[in-house]
């Protein structure tokens, strides 16, 4: 009863200084207001990084030349090109519970057709491929194992190098040059658009591995193995039988590979926007508190304002812990309106962010379970100062206070 | 009948400053229940010092002060605070009330505090009315202060203190703020409460003043130096008709010249 009394005392108080109340409370609105915009589009930036790294395929586990241990870089990821498609080969023929396997070779080179001339990728891979990536072909077919077997001089192409090369026809059936060598183009690989880390990966020609590395290329080693796990359970399972075959492969010689699951691949992806939200977040919570200040500093302004309302109270039979009390409620009630207000604008915020300029957000509930919880924090911590000093005030000494 | 007020041989020093002060020097008092007691001296006499000791805002440096015979200095803080809210109502010279809070919330204020806390809203809120109404305020209970002349503010204040029903009622300079009309009708408030049983005291430095209280108290330099029943005192009702008899009077002659 006596603390309902305190909360109707402290609510009478705020309630007659509007202005103020509303000031104090805009620091932490705010805060909180960016604490929660910043969170929700942070984790909207990551649904959508994740939501990328799905269409990258699923239970993909890759094999890069170059050992890479924990104490760092060791003879440099990727610059000891030392895969080969015997290992890819043995990969195939030993691991089980994988369901493809798609050696790599990548370049850049300048294709030719129409007169037309273009720079892309050119990628050798294996008839698995599309399948691994998840990446259908939406005109015509994949090439063949015995396309491989034979080195023809077939390719898929991706939709930006159709665009490029054959801007009004249909472009299967068609011939594109490629060192001069011609390549019959047998399927369109659906658009996939940009990748992760920002290129154009419809921008592609892909051709029979063999033939890029006999005929295009002229490489005696792959650029990384693709391999597709069966299920998602035996992916970790998968990747340390790979790693045991190729180690054995190896006969004693430095392991001069790494693998990595899809999973780890996209820890590295979201780790960059996990960052910023970070730093971001960072700042925002740097503003909460430089709101919880504005709460201390204006309840302190309010203490030596009051002190004359205080000496009034303490004189007519207030305690101590009266005002005490009354002076953390008004701090609180301050500190969760604004956190409440707060709320609302961060999630207003998020909305705009994401109508307007089409930006991801994703609202979580706890990081609105967390402001509410912060809001009262700082109320407590920053009233107390205050409130305290309030408390010990004299009511002779409050009440002759000019 | 023990009195309300027991003081015996009390003093105060300040000891704040350079050179302490020795405000109130070995003052016994005793005042029983009814009584209504004007406490008067120069200004620097001691008279708000005493105050304070009565009102148990502030201990005695040495004496003995028993309110409605319970010794305080063997009070807390805390229990000091009760004793206040219960048994003692303070009207102060400059009002005192809360701004931006009306008259109503005002005269709430002391039942928020103390014993009265098992009262229910509505029942704070009727005693409050009840006491505005007694000091003929009950229509004005939603003004704020500054809506209120000094002596309407002033008996805002005097319902405050009555809410608890206190033992005394404690004044410090109540008319010091105010005209002389209204000095005397914040007298007929104090005087018609005090014909209902509660006893009063009050410091004033005006003699007219003192002369509507049963009792003077003349202090100098922390002492009593006379106390004396007041004989004739003066009856706030028939001095208050006879200002506004004066008044109409003064209209009257006034009126055919403008
Ligand atoms: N808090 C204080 N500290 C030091 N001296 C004080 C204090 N309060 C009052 N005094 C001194 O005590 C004496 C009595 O003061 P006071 O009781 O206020 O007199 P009065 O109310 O009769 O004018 C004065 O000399 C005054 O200066
Ligand atoms: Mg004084």
């Amino acid at each position: 009863m006596r603390f309902t009394n305190t909360l109707l005392v402290a609510l009478r108080a705020l309630r007659r200084n509007k202005m103020r109340s509303v000031l104090t409370a805009l620091g932490i609105i705010i805060g909180i207001g960016a604490v929660i915009t910043i969170v929700s589009m942070g984790n909207g930036a990551k649904a959508r990084v994740e939501a990328q790294v799905a269409a990258l395929g699923q239970n993909i586990i890759t094999v890069y030349p170059g050992s890479f241990s924990s104490g760092g870089m060791r003879g440099g990821f990727g610059s000891s090109a030392t895969l080969t498609v015997e290992d890819a080969e043995a990969i195939a023929a030993e691991i089980e519970d994988i369901d493809g396997v798609s050696p790599e070779v990548r370049d850049r080179n300048q294709v030719l057709a129409n007169g037309l001339n273009w720079n892309t990728s050119v990628n050798g891979e294996s008839p698995d491929y599309p399948y691994i990536k998840n990446w259908p072909i939406v005109q015509g077919a994949m090439f063949s194992d015995q396309d491989v077997k034979s080195l023809a001089k077939v390719c898929v192409i991706g939709k930006t190098v159709v665009d490029q090369l054959f801007p009004n026809e249909d472009p299967i059936g068609q011939t594109l040059r490629i060192r001069n060598l011609p390549f019959r183009v047998v399927g369109v690989l659906d658009v996939k658009g940009f990748s992760l880390f920002g290129s154009d990966q419809d921008d592609v020609v892909i051709i029979p591995y063999t033939s890029h590395m006999r005929r295009v290329s002229r490489r005696a080693n792959i650029s990384s193995i693709l391999v597709q796990g069966a299920s998602p359970e035996k992916l970790d399972v998968v990747k340390q039988r790979i790693e045991d075959l190729l180690t054995q492969r190896r006969r004693g010689r430095e392991p001069d590979f790494t693998v990595r699951t899809q999973e780890e691949i996209a820890q590295t992806a979201t780790e960059t926007s996990k960052t910023m939200t970070l730093l971001l977040g960072g700042i925002a919570v740097v503003s909460l508190i430089v709101g919880g200040i504005g709460v201390m500093n204006i309840m302190l302004v309010s203490v030596t304002e009051r002190t004359r309302e205080i000496g009034i109270r303490l004189a007519i039979g207030a305690h101590g812990r009266d005002v005490l009390t009354q002076f953390l409620i008004e701090a609180v009630l301050l500190s969760v309106l604004g956190g409440v207000l707060g709320i609302l604008c961060g999630v207003g915020a998020s909305e705009f962010a994401s109508a307007y300029f089409g930006m991801p957000t994703l609202v979580s509930p706890g990081s609105i379970v967390a402001a509410v919880g912060f809001s009262t924090a700082i109320g407590v911590f920053f009233g107390f100062y205050p409130a305290r000093k309030a408390a010990q005030l004299d009511p002779i000494e409050a009440l002759r206070y000019e | 009948m023990t009195p309300v007020v027991k003081i015996e041989e009390i003093h105060k020093i300040y000891d704040s400053g350079e050179v302490p002060v020795h405000a109130v020097r070995g003052v016994s008092l005793e005042i029983v229940k009814g009584e209504f007691v004007a406490l008067m001296g120069a200004s620097g006499s001691g008279k708000s010092t005493l105050m304070n000791l009565l009102g148990c805002l502030d201990r005695p440096t040495r004496g003995r002060f028993y309110l409605d015979g319970i010794d305080i200095s063997q009070l807390d803080k805390n229990e000091l605070a009760d004793l206040r809210n219960q048994k003692l109502g303070f009207v102060f010279q400059g009002f005192n009330l809360l701004a931006r809070t009306t008259a109503l919330e005002n005269v709430e204020l002391p039942m928020l505090y103390g014993r009265h806390r098992r009262m229910s809203g509505s029942q704070i809120r009727d005693r409050a009315m009840e006491c505005l109404d007694a000091v003929g305020l009950g229509n004005r209970a939603d003004h704020f202060p500054n809506q209120l002349s000094g002596g309407q503010q002033q008996r805002v204040a005097i319902a405050r203190a009555l809410v608890n029903h206190p033992q005394v009622l404690l004044a410090d300079e109540p008319t010091g703020n105010l005209d002389s009309k209204t000095s005397v009708e914040v007298m007929g408030v104090f005087q018609k409460l005090n014909a209902s049983g509660i006893t009063i005291v009050m410091v004033t430095h005006e003699l007219d003043i003192a002369h509507y209280c049963k009792r003077n108290l003349i202090l100098r330099d922390g002492v009593v130096v006379r106390d004396e029943f007041v004989k004739d005192r003066s009856i706030a009702e028939s001095e208050l008709g006879k200002l506004r008899a004066a008044e109409a009077a003064a209209k009257l002659t006034a009126a055919p010249a403008a």
